[in-house]
């Protein structure tokens, strides 16, 4: 009998909005499954910004006192180093999408009859996804730094840790879909993403400084992700006399509202990705 | 109603070029519903660019090519839901295992979600991979891994599955194995094959055979129909003095032989009673001999006058297939 043939036989259909949306899901699942086989290797992004939090900001706290009116430094860069892991990890999340075309998986991908958008999109998710897990993992560790667990401070910090993910990996989208080599991925690390997150004010106050390091800072986007994330900690840490150290970025003279600031990552995220998903649909298959 | 049964694929004088070279020369040919259909040359005859046009993964510069009715460019989402895939370079994600490689596949294509895993059963078992299912597809060997492409190719029911050098860098022990599991799944699930080798063995295993060489297709037949062509056997032979012995075939037995992989071949026939007037006139010592029967790599011989292996390392065609590979890896 033919029923065998008729359990087997399966059909492609057309595609659809909804088609499309089960390939942004498979695309992200296959990025949750290869994060969960490989954890170990995902978390030693974790390494750098947990030294920067505990070595650093132990080790300086003899210098910084004068300064900081008996602020612990750990306290104060506790925000920077949360946004910074998630920084990291947004960036070598994306770069998966080069070794997907070195190693040809993605051929498998862009030959499918799904559209290349719904590609980008399920790249992006995973890459923000895992990300935003390694910026919760450094949240968690508020307690150890004096950051106390209010609700309204994890609410926030998670709001700008999924914010920031979606940002870095958009960003780590359009470098892969703009580099042939995996080589390059290591430059564009060194030269824009090591400065982004020296320039950002994670590990200084962003109020009072030399007129070149300030600009340079305003230009930087994470420095507006960094920001609401610090004022956020200080609202609720116990920090008396904070003085300077969140006086927060200026624009004339006058400080920048925290939901600017997170509306202004939000479109720079969003601008990206648009660029990324153009460069995508023109690119030569692969 | 079968009379509008359209030919699995249909190729009107198709052609590309990149920048000056032209690497498919307007080609034209069909391929019936069911066939196993073998394109078969040296690198760089364009039998990948010719597939790639076919895939919709390379537009052609002119031409048309149709897949069961649709036009390759005109209506690519249609094709592309129509065909399987396996290309000459691995695809696969090792880091999952095979099910989840042929789940990935399965979703992609917008396969019912129920009907998914009895299908993926149903293809590993048909390339014996039905134990390795939930195994790390890292710890593959080469020739399964190839069995998985294929399995994976055919997931989603293809009208036509298109497999670019299936075979290449296998042993030919595992090369074999896998004519075995490509033809078991042709009978099965009734797909179009057409593939591209350039080993001559493999066209054996073919319906019919297309033979490329410099982007043009120089004879297309069955394989008995092309070695029948040939008729006469083949006698190769090892000499003192190659040229003289050239000169000799020609002055005393009227036979144009020629110097292929170093030796010198000629068909005649009979080659079996001819090998013994041949050492009583031939008049320059032989140093060995064999006869053979005509086999695909003779067909190739008699068209393209040159063996495959030499066409390959042929020099002064060597910059041309050096710029095709060239061109056929940025594409990537």
């Amino acid at each position: 009998m033919s029923a065998v043939a008729d359990v087997v036989a399966v059909r492609v259909p057309e595609r659809t909005l909804r088609s499309e949306a089960r390939a942004v899901r498979t695309v992200w699942r296959r990025d949750m499954i290869r994060f969960l086989a490989n954890r170990g290797q995902t978390m030693t992004w974790l390494v750098q910004p947990l030294l920067f939090l505990f070595v650093l900001g132990s080790g300086l706290q003899p210098l910084s006192d004068a300064s900081t009116g008996g602020a612990d430094l750990k306290t104060f860069i506790f925000p920077g180093v949360v946004c910074v892991a998630v920084l990291f990890t947004a960036m070598i999340s994306a770069a998966s999408l080069v070794w997907d075309r070195e190693l040809g998986f993605l051929k498998e991908m862009t030959i499918a009859p799904v559209s290349r958008t719904s590609i980008i999109l399920g790249k992006l998710a995973g890459g923000a996804t895992i990300a935003a897990a390694q910026g919760v993992i450094v949240l968690a560790l508020a307690g150890l730094v004096g950051v106390p667990y209010a609700p309204g401070l994890v609410a926030g910090a998670l709001a700008l840790i999924v914010l920031v993910a979606f940002a870095v990996t958009a960003f780590g989208v359009l470098v892969a879909v703009s580099i042939r080599q995996a080589q390059s991925f290591t430059w564009v690390m060194q030269l824009v993403v090591f400065p982004m997150f020296f320039l950002s004010g994670a590990l200084y106050p962003v109020a009072g400084l030399p007129a070149w390091l300030e600009i340079l800072t305003k230009l930087n986007p994470l420095t507006y992700a960094v920001d609401p994330m610090r004022r956020l900690v200080f609202a609720h840490a116990d920090v008396t006399d904070t003085g300077t150290l969140d006086a927060g970025v200026t624009w004339f003279g006058r400080q920048v509202p925290a939901l600017v600031e997170a509306g202004l990552v939000f479109a720079i995220g969003l601008a990206l990705l648009g660029v990324a998903v153009r460069r995508f649909a023109r690119a030569a298959e692969g | 109603m079968s009379s509008s049964i359209p030919p699995a694929v249909e190729v009107d004088e198709l052609r590309r070029t990149f920048g000056e070279i032209e690497a498919v020369r307007g080609i034209s040919f069909t391929v019936a519903p069911g066939e196993v259909f073998g394109f078969l040359g040296p690198n760089g005859a364009g039998k990948s660019t010719t597939i790639n046009m076919l895939c919709t993964l390379l537009a052609p510069t002119s031409g048309s090519a149709r897949i069961n009715g649709f036009d390759v460019v005109a209506e690519r989402d249609a094709v592309r839901r129509q065909i399987g895939l396996v290309f000459q370079d691995p695809t696969l994600d090792v880091q999952l295992t095979a099910a989840q490689n042929l789940r990935l596949h399965a979703e992609l294509y917008g396969i019912d979600a129920g009907a998914i895993e009895a299908r993926i059963d149903r293809m590993l078992a048909l390339v014996g991979l039905a134990d390795r299912r939930d195994q790390r597809v890292l710890t593959f060997s080469g020739g399964m891994k190839r069995r998985l492409e294929i399995a994976r190719g055919l997931l989603h029911s293809p009208r036509v599955l298109f497999l670019d050098e299936p075979t290449i860098g296998l042993d030919p022990q595992t090369r074999s194995s896998i004519w075995g599991y490509l033809r078991a799944l042709q009978e099965s699930e009734g797909t179009t094959i057409f593939m591209t080798t350039h080993y001559m063995d493999e066209a054996e295993y073919c319906d019919r055979i297309a033979i490329m060489d410099r982007g043009d297709i120089v004879v297309l037949d069955t394989p008995e129909a092309l070695k029948a062509g040939v008729g006469a056997d083949r006698v190769t032979l090892g000499t003192a003095d190659d040229a003289a012995a050239l000169d000799a075939l020609r002055e005393r037995f009227g036979i144009e032989a020629s110097l292929a992989e170093g030796a010198v071949t000629f068909h005649v026939d009979g080659g079996g009673e001819f090998v013994p007037r041949l050492f009583a006139s031939l008049g320059v010592p032989i140093t060995s001999v064999a006869v053979s029967r005509p086999t695909l790599d003779d067909v190739f011989l008699r068209y393209t006058g040159t063996t495959i292996r030499d066409a390959e390392s042929a020099g002064g065609d060597e910059a041309h297939r050096a710029m095709m590979r060239a061109m056929a890896g940025a594409r990537r």
